[in-house]
């Protein structure tokens, strides 16, 4: 096969990955660490420690708030201080535990060797319960329960796992480095969900402007030897790593509106997920460490960095170990510079998906003026999901939610591409967030106004008693 | 953190893109022909060109500034790029002070009480030249050759092929005596469009559109659909009586077939957005021209042709979307 890409729309940003060579270094540990609650897509997970109980690297500090949540363990040894509301990065409260480290004592039951292990354990339902009890979330970006997405619905049937490697948001190197560093353990990590979904065939889709991370990732698949494994080489090409994009790039499928990628037969899972995979399954290693990018635009290559970090330790000091922040940065974002947030506040702390602290300086990062549409619809050919976003703008501004709706607003994946590519300088996404979350209120409402009729029509249906 | 760092919704970084950008690429792309035309028509044509300029930006910045009260949008190059065509659809020998009105019609008739650019129906050149072309049909059609810097071919004569053709078919001789008498071959018309000033050479035409093709500014579908339904029609009359019906070659070479097909149908603003939408108005830009070529009263139909189908822009618009993403 030659190299696969996605069907339509898509941007060519500079990949800009200068912390590409950087090896990944492990972070000394601070004074103290705030755990997030919310650190995964879903209910927030609840408090199980006390203020004052003294708890091990990797013990359980708090447990699922709902079917889709996620266990939380202590990343650190130490005493819990408090447990209270917290500014994430946005600056928005969140319930933290705050723990002060003291030495660095780890649960007895984690195996902290460097071994291998290749065999992989045969009751899928244990595989599964161990993936859920170590916490696993998705790494690529939404943080979605692993556990969930590796258990399908019955009837729906896993036909591939997609890993993906594609790391196309410019800057980030985190999962290039592990496909270098660690290919073996990634590997493993694909054959153990593979076995949980039933034994499908497997496809890593790396980008091709990530040579190496294809050569190592292809070697390990080799040598393993596992069956149904494979990598498969992808253009560049923004949002190829986007879920929907890869299915459709890998499989040649695309997900019905509203749908799930299980409707097609496909499961994505990011590789860093696959090592947390290998790690919880095989290491019995909860997640409390990932690795994280420190880079930027115009810095000096002393402060480019890949790091191994522990889960809540404060953004502020991570940043100060890699040397501060430069002195031409004027945005600081966590995660790429198309889909990351802004940091509004360096005292948030990292959580499972972290997976960069980026700076961009003034030149590169701040927004022209706006100026009128030339229609010249580089908006519509940029956009992934073949929508119109300089349609949607204007019909947002006119408050069309019927309109919105009809022309798909709701299946926006918010790639950033329109306002990229726009001459004008148009806010697009902007507005078409706004307005899909809109256009998701009316149809949710529709819903469930639709199942309380239902409910009405079939209580009056049956005889009274 | 003490010193404040921006905070904004995503994506955080642009593409090395804008309107500014664009209309420097369309200029560019305009160059070789406006050179060849210079060379062609000397100062006459020159001065032409940069009366249409000036008068477009000038006008553009008045009335921004003091009829509108808006920031003006002159910086955007759009005005220069209106100026240019309306120019290179003109005659070298006609007086500027038409010029200058055609510039009116264009920029404060065409363009801004629509709300600028982006938001006007009509293509502002080609208002400008249609306005000037019923106002003034004298000076509009008086094709004397200024005197050039170089002397391209002598089929440079004093009226353009489409016009002359039009008068040889009143006088009764027929097609293949007419190419005979003024010797047009496709060698002559590819090197030398006897027409309006910018319109004289089809190769600087298509050099200019390739570095558009290439810089992405354009996309291929307008011009090829109005070029292949020209060449199309060309073939399907001239097959059933050549005597009376120019050929393919002749059609696609001569009047602003290029000029209209590659720079004035391309316009952002008033052509559709999506492909199928564009194909269909190309189409119906070139069966409308060519209808106006065999049995209009004009001799030449392309500008009408872009203005009628410019008009349904706005319907192709709501007809044609692209294809979405996991949607039937």
């Amino acid at each position: 096969m030659g190299k696969l890409t996605f069907s339509m729309g898509g941007v060519h940003p500079h990949d800009s990955k200068y912390a590409r060579e950087c090896a990944i270094e492990e972070l000394p540990l601070p004074q103290t660490v705030y755990v997030s609650m919310a650190q995964h897509l879903g209910a927030p997970a609840k408090p199980l420690v006390a203020v004052g109980d003294s708890v091990k690297v990797g013990q359980v500090i708090a447990e699922p708030g709902g079917f889709i949540s996620a266990f939380v363990h202590s990343p650190v040894s130490g005493t819990v201080k408090s447990i209270a509301p917290r500014k994430d990065l946005a600056g928005n409260p969140v319930m933290h535990v705050e723990i002060a480290v003291e030495g660095d004592e780890w649960d007895p039951a984690i195996d902290r060797s460097k071994d291998l292990v290749t065999a992989i354990p045969d009751d899928r339902a244990a595989i599964l319960d161990r993936i859920k009890a170590c916490g696993v979330v998705g790494l690529g970006g939404a943080t979605f329960p692993t556990h969930v997405k590796l258990n399908p619905a019955p009837g729906k049937v896993a036909e591939c796992l997609i890993l993906n490697g594609a790391e196309c948001e410019p800057f980030l190197t985190s999962d290039y480095r592990i496909m270098i560093e660690r290919p073996k353990e990634i590997v493993v990590g694909a054959a153990i969900m593979q076995k949980v979904l039933g034994g499908c065939k497997c496809v890593i889709g790396i980008e091709e402007n990530k040579p190496e991370a294809i050569a190592s990732m292809s070697a390990a698949v080799r040598e393993l030897g596992y069956p149904g494994i494979e990598v498969q080489t992808l253009k560049k090409r923004y949002p190829q790593g986007g879920e929907k994009q890869l299915i459709d790039a890998v499989m040649h499928r695309q997900v019905k509106s509203g749908g799930l990628p299980i409707d097609v037969g496909a499961v994505v899972q990011n590789v860093g997920t696959s090592l947390a995979v290998y790690e919880a399954v095989q290491k019995n290693k909860p997640l409390i460490t990932n690795v994280l990018t420190i880079t930027g635009d115009k810095i000096p290559g002393n402060l480019q960095h890949n790091y191994l970090f522990r889960i809540g330790m404060p953004l502020s000091w991570i940043v100060e170990q890699a040397g501060g922040v430069p002195e031409t940065a004027a945005k600081l974002i966590s995660g790429g510079p198309m889909m990351g947030k802004a940091i509004s506040n360096l005292d948030a702390t990292t959580v499972k998906g972290s997976s960069s602290v980026l700076y961009l300086s003034e030149e590169a990062t701040r927004r022209q003026p706006e100026t009128g549409c030339i229609r010249c619809g580089k908006c519509a050919d940029a956009c992934p999901m073949g929508l119109e976003p300089f349609l949607l703008n204007r019909l947002y501004k006119a408050a069309d939610l019927e309109g919105l709706e009809r022309n798909a607003a709701q299946d926006c994946i918010e790639c950033g591409c329109c306002l990229y590519s726009c001459p004008a300088h148009i806010p697009l996404l902007d507005n078409i967030r706004q307005a899909k979350g809109q256009v998701m209120g009316v149809i949710r409402a529709r819903a469930a106004a639709a199942k309380a009729a239902a409910e009405a029509a079939k209580a009056a249906a049956e005889p009274k008693k | 953190m003490d010193k404040k760092y921006i905070v904004s919704p995503s994506p955080h970084i642009h593409a090395d893109i804008s309107t500014t950008k664009i209309m420097r690429d369309v200029i560019i792309a305009l160059c070789p022909a406006i050179l060849v035309s210079v060379l062609a028509y000397g100062w006459a044509e020159l001065l032409v060109l940069l009366v249409s300029v000036a008068s477009c930006v000038l006008l553009e910045w008045a009335v921004t500034k003091w009829m509108m009260k808006r920031p003006s949008t002159v910086g955007d190059l759009s005005a220069v790029v209106t100026g240019l065509l309306l120019a290179m659809n003109l005659p070298s020998a006609i007086p500027l002070w038409i010029v200058f009105i055609g510039a009116v019609v264009a920029i404060c008739v065409a363009k801004l009480p629509f709300g600028g650019i982006g938001q006007n129906v009509f293509n502002p050149a080609i208002t400008g030249r249609v306005f000037l072309l019923v106002s003034f049909p004298a000076q509009m059609t008086n094709w004397t050759p200024t005197r050039g810097f170089i002397q391209i071919t002598d089929a440079v004569s004093g009226a353009t092929p489409l016009s002359v053709l039009k008068e040889s078919l009143k006088s009764g001789s027929t097609i293949p005596e007419f190419m005979e008498a003024h010797g047009y071959t496709t060698a002559t018309l590819l090197q030398d469009i006897g027409a309006s000033a910018g319109e004289i050479s089809a190769i600087a035409l298509l050099l200019g559109f390739v570095y558009l093709l290439v810089r992405r500014v354009v996309k291929p579908w307008i011009p090829l659909a109005v070029l292949g339904t020209m060449a199309l029609v060309a073939a399907i009359f001239h097959g059933i009586n050549p005597d009376v019906y120019t050929g393919v070659e002749f059609n696609l070479l001569t009047g602003g077939a290029l000029l209209g097909a590659l720079f004035m149908a391309t316009d952002y603003v008033t052509s559709p957005m999506s492909t199928w939408g564009g194909v269909i108005y190309g189409a119906g830009i070139g069966l409308i021209a060519m209808m106006i070529r065999y049995f209009g009263s004009y001799p030449e139909g392309m500008s009408f042709a872009i203005l009628l189908m410019n008009c349904t822009v706005p319907l192709l618009n709501m007809w044609f979307h692209q294809k979405k993403y996991g949607r039937a």
